[in-house]
């Protein structure tokens, strides 16, 4: 079991280079240069200003060069200084251990991130066993029905339905933000419910997309577990039926479940730029979309860098998981 | 092993599934939507009306008009054009590559393999929006662009799935018999394997045409999907999105014909893959 | 607020506005607005904006976010006054040489910085060091540049001295220049955290800035214009303008920039009359559609004139902009004192517009419905940069009035920077759609003279005309007010005739502020000029932060 753990985490390193790799290149195709936000259509700056502001930016040097330089920082999760005016670390930006753990974009993202797997994981299951068991009834037909609507619905439509009827005409619910404006003058039971509130629709919106996918894949699982041979057995020797479920299908078509939710945290990930833009939540999808409009590569290659080592870390994980869960793999 | 035309039990399968037949009728009328675009407007969809600035629906402009005046109808139909558009080439492009390099991974194995499957693992790892996002916003919103990127990043799935079939079929008798007979790579991939490993590349994509529709519909929201004045569900939808409270129209029918489309290619997808399950077969010949 | 940024950038010499109309338009409304009370200590504003301030270092700054924030921590020695005229804003006094090119500043005494220092003539000399050094990574150091010396004669006195006549000296010494030395000196600019933690001399000072979601300022009780009213200001990122808006119903946001469409539509409901003010004035401005005047088909002024006649601005301001502004004949703002309101208008008709591109050679001559010249179809294609709505619903209307001549327009929307990098420097393009911001003084010297169409110039159209050169090199080395406007209104009538650009129109800016807020008074310059003196009466402020 360790030399197969040893195996995945020397095989994470290639990929992880190849990331590297891939984003320095994918981003430094684009024309245009970072330095024209800051000069945009303004007659007083002249083109001496111009080139003065691409040479302090490194700009001015080969690519090759820019990515060998970028490299030996990144070793050392030193992902270089942000191309915009204030010229801040990256990482700095993506972690400011400055301000509390509450207030990091990373750990913002994470946390709702992991909040609406949390989500996913409570309803999608039970409803895709369920849906499973009942397979094809009025019932599957229609949570099949619901927990697709959440996936087609395009998710900032829903979220700005939701905070005009939660925010506006119920006025229950915050619109945007993280916290309200009195936040800093509330006890510390105050404060947690002020952050709850602001973090429902959000987390929602984030894991509504996602039900569909793991309950589907969680109903035909239990179907192709439901039809193995031992399931048959049980059912023959007369346990009942809830038994037989819960006790030997359940278990074993959790086992591809875990893979599944190692996948899904690129998508988890990636879905934030849009919650995180309609609430206004000042995560890193946010800081990622801010950075790429005003080609902050930096930035860019180091949120798309943090991305991936997540990423790999959830798959390593949902593989530890997996060799946790099922006897096979633990005796191998 | 599985050859959906031919063998009886798909369609019966199928046709008991009444979702997914509702899915495919959806599937086949915005398709004749998106073809006869033209024919079926009542107006054209970019003339502009100053007269008839955010009108609600009426007789004359049955969903009403937009910010310039223009009939939201013979734009939903042109957008049904445009957003279909992206979805099929962009899953044509996905599939094209997905196949090439599964069928590669899978049959020569060894370090193509090795090759292929890291990058499929590169390409997994990078969170995919973000990989679309930065792309786009550095080489431009055009519908060539946004059709080409979303589908060079999301042909990973299909990829495994045809190594996966090619794994098994490689060794079957068939495929044995065809290599022993002096028959070319090229040959036997293509002519021998390939076509049996169709069905669940199908599902794949069919599934995938929802994908790339709300991918569109999610950069236009960031302002980078189509740009107008060319309409598509998604910019018309961000339009809409802006104007939520006075035009209520400009965001429910965009936002219903994405819902409706996701919906009907998903609930074909999961039909047609519920039909061809193997293990279903499998029982069933029992 | 994001007329700060104008203003500051580009102040003029002496001013004042011919047969100034106040264009800016109050609406009078019940309730809230018709509550009155004495001004008191208190509360908070809260702005929505859709961007973050990267650096709030006005000299490094590049964004409208960092100056409309940075504005209000920092001062200038002079600044415009509501009608447009040059005051003293840390500076008591000044004194200009006859000739024009001395000018002495009498600094006011003691006004301290935020640590309590006090502010001196020594500090002038640091900015204005700072902004000149090559090092600093600054976009706004060309004007600095005209200085041939500079000097500080003792701690309240700082006198410059230029080279040439230059007519935007004086308003040049806004707030862009002036720096804590104490602070600064013998340190890195870029590399301090002064940018994220600046101390200034305004009637705000930061309290705390979470990256992301807010900055809040505190006022500065010891300004040396008095304390302001309102206790705190905040500045709330929204990234997404319907967000904003529901904010804005909902009380998270108090003041924001509104859309034609949100003034016009969106706020029209008794909710936002009982609740609400909204303000609107002109801004220094102008949309245009641009020609590359090195391509074949444009070079020929008729055909650019028949384009004129078969665009209705008129429309496009009814349509776009939803009456909100006025339609541009020139690269001037109406009612300003450059603008000249005698020059060729073109109006709105098609058959003059044929006839036109008849004599230039385009007619349709294989019934295809569009215009042809030696076996060429008239097709071009219109850029622009893209997420600007108002520009997109322009370029549309155009692409639909030139079908109707034979024209055939295709519209590309490019993400800015590489608008700028691959098309404008470039010069691959055909035609533009664009704005400029031109500041209250109207040279326009980068814009129009034939030696700025390098490459990152800003003569990219490739504009020559001789004699505009030397109209321009005459307007910016003169300091006589009616000399000068002879130049700006001749430049007027020229471009307005020649048509390098189709001047489309003067957007107006408009803004909506929370009803408890009072002692708003709109001016031609906006109404952010006198926040020190808005207040809250006691009775209905609503916030009260913890300081």
């Amino acid at each position: 079991m360790t030399g197969y753990l040893i195996k995945r985490l020397f095989e994470i390193i290639p990929t992880l280079f190849g990331i590297t790799l891939l984003s320095f290149f994918i981003i430094h195709l684009a024309p245009g240069k970072p330095t024209d936000v800051l000069t945009e259509m303004n007659p007083k700056i002249t083109p001496e200003a111009r080139e003065r502001l691409e040479k302090l930016y490194g700009l001015d040097k080969p690519v090759i060069q820019q990515y060998g330089i970028w490299l030996k920082r990144i070793v050392k999760l030193d992902f270089g200084e942000s191309f915009s005016t204030d010229r801040r670390p990256v990482i700095e930006k993506i972690w400011d251990t400055k301000q509390p753990l509450l207030e990091r974009r990373l750990f913002i993202t994470f946390s709702i991130n992991i909040l609406s797997m949390v989500v996913i994981f409570l309803i999608a299951i039970p409803i895709g066993i369920s849906s499973a068991v009942r397979q094809y009834s009025l019932y599957d037909k229609i949570t099949t029905t619901i927990v697709f609507l959440g996936f087609a619905m395009p998710s900032f439509w829903l979220a700005l339905l939701l905070m005009m009827l939660f925010g506006i005409h119920l006025d229950w619910l915050p619109i945007s933000g993280l916290k309200s404006m009195n936040y800093e003058s509330l006890s510390i039971l105050g404060k947690i419910f002020d952050r709850a509130e602001h973090l429902i629709l959000p987390v929602f919106i984030s894991a509504f997309g996602g039900l569909a996918g793991l309950s589907r894949f969680m109903r035909s699982s239990m179907l192709e577990v439901v039809r193995q041979d031992y399931v048959t057995t049980a059912r023959a020797k007369g346990l009942p039926e809830n038994k037989v479920i819960y006790r030997h299908a359940f278990r074993n078509a959790l086992l591809p479940i875990i893979t599944l939710l190692g996948l899904s945290v690129p998508g988890l990930i990636g879905g934030s730029v849009i919650f995180e833009n309609i609430f206004g939540i000042p995560g890193m999808g946010q800081l990622f979309f801010m950075s790429v409009m005003i080609r902050d590569y930096p930035l860019v290659m180091g949120i798309l860098t943090i991305g991936a080592i997540l990423t790999l870390l959830g798959n390593l994980m949902a593989d530890i998981g997996y060799m946790i869960a099922d006897p096979r793999i633990r005796t191998k | 092993m599985v050859n959906i035309t031919h063998r009886s039990p798909f369609l019966k399968y199928f046709k008991k599934n009444k979702l997914a037949i509702a899915g495919g009728i959806t599937v086949m009328v915005l398709f004749f939507i998106a073809v006869f675009a033209p024919l079926i407007s009542p107006y054209d969809a970019n003339d502009i009306d100053r007269k008839h600035i955010l009108e609600p629906p009426s007789i004359e402009h049955p969903l009403g008009t937009d910010d310039l005046g223009r009939d939201l109808l013979s734009r939903m139909f042109w957008g049904a054009r445009i957003s279909l558009s992206v979805g099929f080439v962009a899953v044509g492009i996905a599939t094209l590559i997905g196949m090439i390099l599964g069928a590669l991974s899978g049959y020569y194995g060894g370090w193509t393999d090795r090759v292929i499957m890291r990058f499929i693992d590169i390409m997994l790892s990078i969170p995919t929006f973000f990989l679309i996002l930065s792309v786009i916003a550095f080489i431009g919103p055009s519908i060539w662009n946004i059709m080409t990127v979303i589908g060079v990043t999301s042909w990973m799935g299909i990829a495994r799935l045809v190594r996966a079939e090619f794994l098994s079929l490689k060794e079957r008798e068939y495929v044995l018999a065809a290599k022993a007979l002096g028959a070319s790579d090229t040959s036997i991939i293509f002519r021998h394997i390939m076509l049996n490993s169709m069905a669940p590349v199908l599902v794949s994509a069919v599934l995938g045409v929802a994908g790339a529709v709300l991918v569109e519909s999610a950069l236009s929201f960031l302002g980078i999907g189509i740009q107008p004045p060319t309409p598509s569900w998604g910019n018309i939808l961000t339009l809409g999105k802006d104007n939520i409270e006075i035009a209520w129209w400009l965001s429910v029918f965009p936002g219903l014909a994405i819902l409706i489309t996701v919906l009907g290619y998903n609930l074909l997808g999961e039909g047609i893959r519920d039909s061809i399950d193997p293990r279903l077969w499998q029982s069933e010949k029992k | 607020m994001r007329k700060a940024l104008y203003v500051i950038i580009t102040f003029m010499a002496i001013s004042y506005i011919s047969g100034c109309k106040d264009n800016t338009e109050t609406i009078v409304q019940k309730n809230l607005n018709e509550v009155s009370g004495q001004p008191a200590y208190g509360d908070a504003l809260i702005v929505g904006s859709i961007g973050e301030p990267s650096i709030l270092i006005p000299m490094l700054a590049g964004d409208s976010a960092s100056h409309d924030v940075a504005g209000l921590i920092f001062n200038g020695l002079v600044k415009y006054d509501t009608d447009l005229s040059v005051i003293g804003d840390l500076a008591e006094s000044w004194d200009i040489s006859s000739d024009g090119l001395v000018i002495t500043f009498h600094l006011k005494k003691g006004v301290k910085w935020a640590d309590g220092v006090e502010f001196t003539a020594e500090d002038v000399m640091f900015g204005y060091q700072t902004i000149i050094n090559e090092k600093t990574p600054t976009a706004y150091s060309e004007d600095y540049k005209q200085v041939k010396k500079a000097e500080v004669l003792d701690s309240y006195t700082f006198r410059v001295t230029y080279e040439k006549p230059f007519a935007p000296a004086l308003t040049s010494w806004g707030s862009l220049v002036i720096l804590p030395k104490h602070l600064l000196e013998g340190k890195d600019i870029t590399k301090t955290d002064f940018g994220r933690n600046p101390a200034g001399l305004g009637p705000y000072k930061l309290n705390k800035w979470t990256s992301g979601q807010e900055l809040i300022l505190h006022s500065n009780k010891t300004y040396f214009e008095g304390r302001p009213y309102i206790d705190s200001y905040v500045y709330r990122f929204i990234p997404d303008p319907a967000t904003m808006f529901l904010e804005l119903q909902a009380g998270g946001v108090d003041m924001m920039g509104l859309t034609p469409i949100q003034y016009t539509k969106q706020t029209d409901t008794d909710f936002f009359r009982n609740n609400f003010q909204k303000y609107r004035y002109p801004v220094f401005s102008y949309t245009y559609l641009g020609f590359n005047l090195k391509h074949p088909w444009f070079k020929d002024k008729r055909v650019r004139q028949a384009i004129a006649h078969a665009i209705d601005k008129s429309e496009i301001v009814d349509v776009v902009l939803f009456g909100l502004g006025s339609p541009a004949t020139g690269p001037y703002v109406p009612n300003t004192w450059p603008y000249n309101p005698n020059v060729k208008k073109y109006e709105y008709d098609l058959e003059r517009s044929r006839e036109l591109l008849k004599e230039a050679g385009w007619e349709d001559t294989d019934g295809n419905g569009i215009v042809d010249k030696d076996g060429n179809q008239f097709e071009f294609t219109i850029r622009t940069n893209m997420g600007n709505r108002l520009r997109m619903n322009t370029a549309t209307i155009i692409q639909w009035k030139l079908e109707k001549i034979g024209i055939k327009v295709k519209i590309e929307a490019i993400e800015w920077s590489a608008f700028i990098n691959e098309f404008i420097d470039k010069r691959r393009f055909q035609a533009v759609l664009l704005g400029w911001s031109i500041g209250i003084d109207p040279d326009q010297y980068n814009i129009w003279h034939s030696t700025k169409t390098k490459e990152k110039e800003f003569n990219f159209v490739s504009y020559n005309n001789p004699e505009i050169d030397d109209l321009l090199e005459k307007g910016r080395r003169t300091f006589d007010i009616n000399e000068r406007k002879k130049v700006y209104y001749r430049i007027h009538e020229i471009l307005a005739e020649e048509l390098p650009y189709i001047f489309l129109y003067v957007p107006d800016a408009t803004q909506i502020v929370h009803s408890r807020f009072k002692g708003i008074k709109p001016s031609p310059i906006g109404i952010g000029y006198n926040l020190p003196k808005w207040y809250v009466p006691k009775k209905l402020q609503k916030h009260s932060l913890e300081q």
